[in-house]
């Protein structure tokens, strides 16, 4: 039995002078990626080894894991420490990113280990994202693979600007230095318009330890460094600092009236107290009174610091805002260009609308035109009208409203973004920015003296967008029609929007693809809005059968203005009716992507208006609209009158 | 200008930034307390975040009813001194069907004290985001473990298909019912956490410091006689031996070891030259393998 630690050694002041040495030390962040079996995880685990991080109950652990999950025959698989999940050890595969903590007494290092499997490279990405350098494993045996490529270009694209290729079972090619050679030759042609700053090849066996802490005799044709002492030494200062000023507003620290804080960490550069500081929505200006932290106010504060700054002047300034240098400014923009990662098994669809976030702003945005996707064998461009699960590409982004925002390759942290699904929540893709559009610059809105209150008023109206979704077949178009019918002999200015008729001439280049889809009803909900803005009363009938797009029109809309309106009919009811004998060609395979035959349609679940259509007349549905509308007017009217403006 | 972050200002400035991005996107809040060393330090680093301001959101102690006097006794001396509000929370069922590690096992006992009865405060308050003090270097299972950790509406954690994670951009969108798991410690290590307490001079439970204490040896481990629900059994004694506790969970739980460590220097010099994990100290993760992985997907912490 083992309780007994060994007595505490040294007496406090050395205990002192051991903590000051380890506050000097500096972070290195790495991950380990390269293809599936080129030993990423044996190689972490070689290094917590020879740097004495595993403890002697994990070592047992081990030896028992090994000993019932193992691919090392009787030696410890080292594997076997970073695998933490069932289905990794079961499998024998890397899954997702596992982050290692280990120390020497040059530096301190943080190490993911990331999955080699293709379908697991979002994962990879995960790791890589805060990452300063990449240690890219090959097996001696296999050369350069596809994965290994891939995983280049995605650690390229993230930033990371040091890679060491670690050249690993060199010990199964009888360490011949002539297949090392080649591999780094491979490697370094394929990594040339990468815009790496340094490669480091090392020649190396991870299970049996060869240049991974020292250099091996068994190499004796290598002089390089071991992986440890390029790890330690190696320089991978960004430099955050020597930039000019970003603090994007994370929170608003408000406690009482008296105090108003901003609170944020230092995207880059340096603040002290008196600067100038700006709001790079709004260009407003002001000066830094305080720098607030527990413990007393700072004089300055740099990069990676997360601080609260009180200004001078009460500027208007939010989450999702930046308080930049005045003299260097970044951009801020509704339209730009980005490098995308793909992560969802849901294609991007350009068109359809996500929510983007970078580190504290969240907007709506749209992908309007994907320009190529990459290939990551041979860097081609590729035409594509959707990305893929772990496709790269080159997008335009167009978002709701402007966002601040640098170059990626300017600012790791500025220039970022993630894309979330608006149904699911996922997090669906990664966006680099490249650069904003110009015709985001020039176009500005034109403000207006007649708004919509006022051509509304003058209809002696409210404007409304009724949507109607539904199957084909389901009954929207006659129900809108009579819908009309009934507001036209009210006195009531309206337009019809049909599905068929918009594909005669504004959508008549679009097909019936997802993407096309998506582009229809964007296209429709803009030609909406526009009609609401005039001050109509509009009604759409359009199949519509993506809930996502249908949430984009309704946001695009003032508020209370959309009405979803579901024209519930059975799949079976709408193919016996038929009335344009769709179904039946459809179902014969003789018109493909037909919605609810060989193409999705996703109910609306909280539809203003729910048109359960069997057993009732069109006539009898129309009525009950326009008594909905008439309703929601009496209430508004209350609500103008009660409240007076 | 040539000045640059240590190690521990750049993981104190991580963990401030994951308060204040819960802060800003959650619309109810919770702190784990589990007043152990990490739970003191995440409150500190909470502190820090929002001042001059108080934490935005409360404290919730999930009591098992075995955790050790003195474990007790600070978590109410620190709500007092520091004016946070405390929640406590006892899973009664378990209580009243008398559930203890003796009898049940500690598999059980921490299924139906721990596990159920965080579920039952999260539901009963609704919180929709919760800060834990898990560090990623504890346990295999937590190393893979997102900072935003996304629970569904069972609290269950699915390992296999975890949101990616990109830069400091957190997804903080759920919909209703479903949470978040929040912890800004992931990337500390056992020996920063006391670092950092020695830094910062931050107040932790007297259990950690060496003091003679009445133990039982008990299936390898040191136990601590805390209070009279402890049984001997045949053949046991009680003997006073100078302990401390690397960890601190439910006293049946949790193993002392024998030291002389009485200062923070002498703990993290003892450190320096420790042969065993901290979590060796827990019977918990020793039941099974892979026992974390399946009480996290259970909705353990």
């Amino acid at each position: 039995m083992r309780h007994i630690l060994a007595k505490s050694l040294a007496p406090t002041d050395s205990i002192r002078d051991y903590m000051a040495a380890q506050e000097k030390k500096s972070l290195l962040r790495f991950l380990t990626c390269g293809s599936v079996d080129d030993g990423k995880s044996t190689l972490i685990g070689r290094l917590l080894s020879d740097t004495k991080q595993i403890f002697e109950d994990q070592l047992a652990a081990l030896e028992r894991d090994s000993r019932k999950h193992g691919t090392t025959g009787d030696d410890v698989d080292f594997a076997l420490l970073v695998d933490g999940l069932e289905a990794e050890r079961e499998q024998g595969i890397t899954i997702d990113v596992a982050y290692r903590f280990f120390a020497t007494p040059k530096r301190k290092f943080i190490v993911a280990d990331t999955p080699g499997h293709e379908q697991y490279t979002r994962n990879m990405a995960t790791g890589a994202s805060t990452a300063d350098l990449a240690i890219v494993l090959i097996d001696a045996r296999q050369g350069v693979l596809r994965q290994t490529r891939r995983h280049s270009i995605i650690a390229s694209l993230l930033g990371i600007r040091h890679i060491v290729l670690a050249v690993n079972k060199i010990d199964l090619v009888g360490f011949d230095k002539t297949v090392f050679d080649s591999i780094v030759a491979d490697y370094t042609d394929f990594a040339k318009g990468l815009g790496f700053a340094s490669i480091m090849p090392i020649p190396m066996s991870a299970r049996f330890g060869d240049n991974v802490t020292s250099q091996s005799e068994r190499t004796a044709w290598y002089s390089g460094p071991s992986l440890i002492e390029h790890l330690e030494t190696v320089s991978v200062d960004e430099a955050a600092v020597e930039l000019p000023f970003r603090f994007p507003v994370q929170y608003v620290n408000r406690p009482n009236l008296d105090f108003r804080g901003f609170a944020g960490t230092i995207a880059s550069g340096t603040i002290s107290q008196g600067d100038e500081v700006v709001v790079a929505k709004s260009g407003r200006a002001s000066r830094v009174k305080r720098i607030v932290a527990h413990g007393g106010d700072l004089e300055q504060a740099i990069a990676g610091q997360a601080i609260t700054l009180v200004l001078e002047d009460e500027v208007e300034v939010s989450r999702g805002n930046m308080l930049v240098s005045p003299d260097a400014r970044p951009q801020v923009a509704d339209q730009f260009a980005a490098n995308i990662v793909w992560f969802d098994e849901q294609a991007l669809l350009p068109g359809r609308s996500y929510i983007l976030r970078t580190e504290t702003d969240q907007v709506s945005a749209t992908v309007t035109d994907l320009k190529y996707r990459v290939n990551v064998n041979d860097f081609a461009h590729e035409a594509a009208k959707s990305l893929d699960l772990n496709e790269v590409g080159v997008c335009n982004l167009s978002t709701r409203a402007p966002i601040a925002f640098d170059p990626f390759a300017e600012n790791r942290t500025t220039g970022a973004f993630i894309l979330i699904d608006r149904i699911s929540n996922a997090t669906v893709g990664a966006g680099m920015i490249l650069h904003s559009l110009r015709r985001a610059e020039n176009i500005h809105w034109q403000s207006l003296d007649v708004g919509k209150r006022g051509r509304s008023d003058l209809k002696n109206q409210r404007p409304a967008v009724f949507w109607f979704t539904g199957l084909s077949g389901s009954g929207k178009s006659t129900i809108a029609n009579l819908f009309e019918r009934k507001l036209f002999a009210s006195g009531r200015h309206t337009y019809i929007l049909d599905g068929d008729n918009v594909r005669h001439g504004l959508n008549r280049d679009l097909g019936f693809t997802d993407a096309d889809r998506v582009e229809n009803i964007r296209r429709v909900a803009e030609v909406a809005k526009l009609m609401a803005d005039a001050g109509l009363i509009v009604i759409v009938s359009f199949i519509s059968p993506f809930s996502a797009e249908r949430r984009m029109a309704r946001e695009l809309m003032g508020e209370g203005e959309f009405v979803e309106v579901f024209v519930d009919t059975p799949f079976e009811e709408c193919a016996r009716r038929d009335p344009k004998g769709l179904y039946a060609r459809a179902l014969s395979g003789e018109i493909k992507n037909f919605t609810g035959v060989d193409s999705p349609y996703e109910a609306p679940e909280n539809a203003e208006i729910h048109l359960e259509t069997l057993g009732r007349s069109p006539q009898e549905m129309a009525e009950a609209l326009e008594h909905w509308l008439n309703e929601r007017d009496i209430a508004e009217e209350q609500y103008d009158n009660g409240g007076g403006i | 200008m040539n000045i640059a972050l240590t190690h521990l200002q750049r993981l104190e400035a991580e963990s401030i930034h994951i308060f204040r991005e819960v802060a800003a996107s959650f619309s109810k809040p919770v702190m784990l307390y589990s007043v152990g060393k990490d739970s003191s330090v995440l409150m500190h680093l909470a502190m820090k975040a929002f001042y001059p301001a108080k934490p935005p959101f409360p404290f919730l102690h999930v009591d098992t009813t075995w955790k050790f006097r003195e474990m007790i006794a600070f978590r109410d001396q620190m709500a007092q001194k520091l004016g946070f509000d405390l929640l406590v929370h006892v899973n009664e069922d378990g209580v009243r069907d008398n559930i203890n590690p003796f009898d049940h096992g500690s598999n059980t006992h921490t299924h139906v004290m721990k596990t159920v009865a965080l579920r039952q405060a999260l539901d009963k308050y609704g919180f929709d985001a919760a800060f834990g003090g898990a560090r990623r270097d504890e346990e295999k299972s937590r190393a893979k473990e997102r900072i935003f950790s996304f629970r569904n509406a069972q609290h269950a954690w699915d390992p296999k298909n975890q949101r990616p994670e990109m830069w400091k951009i957190f997804n903080t969108r759920i919909a209703p019912g479903e949470s978040i798991r929040v912890f800004p410690l992931s990337n500390w290590t056992e020996l920063d956490i006391w670092q950092y307490i020695l830094q910062e001079n931050i107040p932790i439970v007297p259990l950690y410091f060496a003091k003679e204490r009445p133990v039982v040896e008990r299936d390898g481990m040191l136990i601590m006689k805390d209070d009279d629900r402890m049984q001997l059994r045949p053949g046991e004694t009680v003997e006073n031996r100078l302990v401390r506790f690397r960890t601190l969970g439910c006293y049946p739980l949790t193993g002392a070891i024998e030291s002389d460590a009485d200062t923070l220097e002498a703990i993290v010099g003892e450190m320096l030259t420790a042969r065993t994990s901290e979590r060796q100290g827990r019977l918990i993760d020793r039941d099974e393998a892979g026992s974390m992985e399946k009480k996290k997907r259970e909705g353990y912490f």
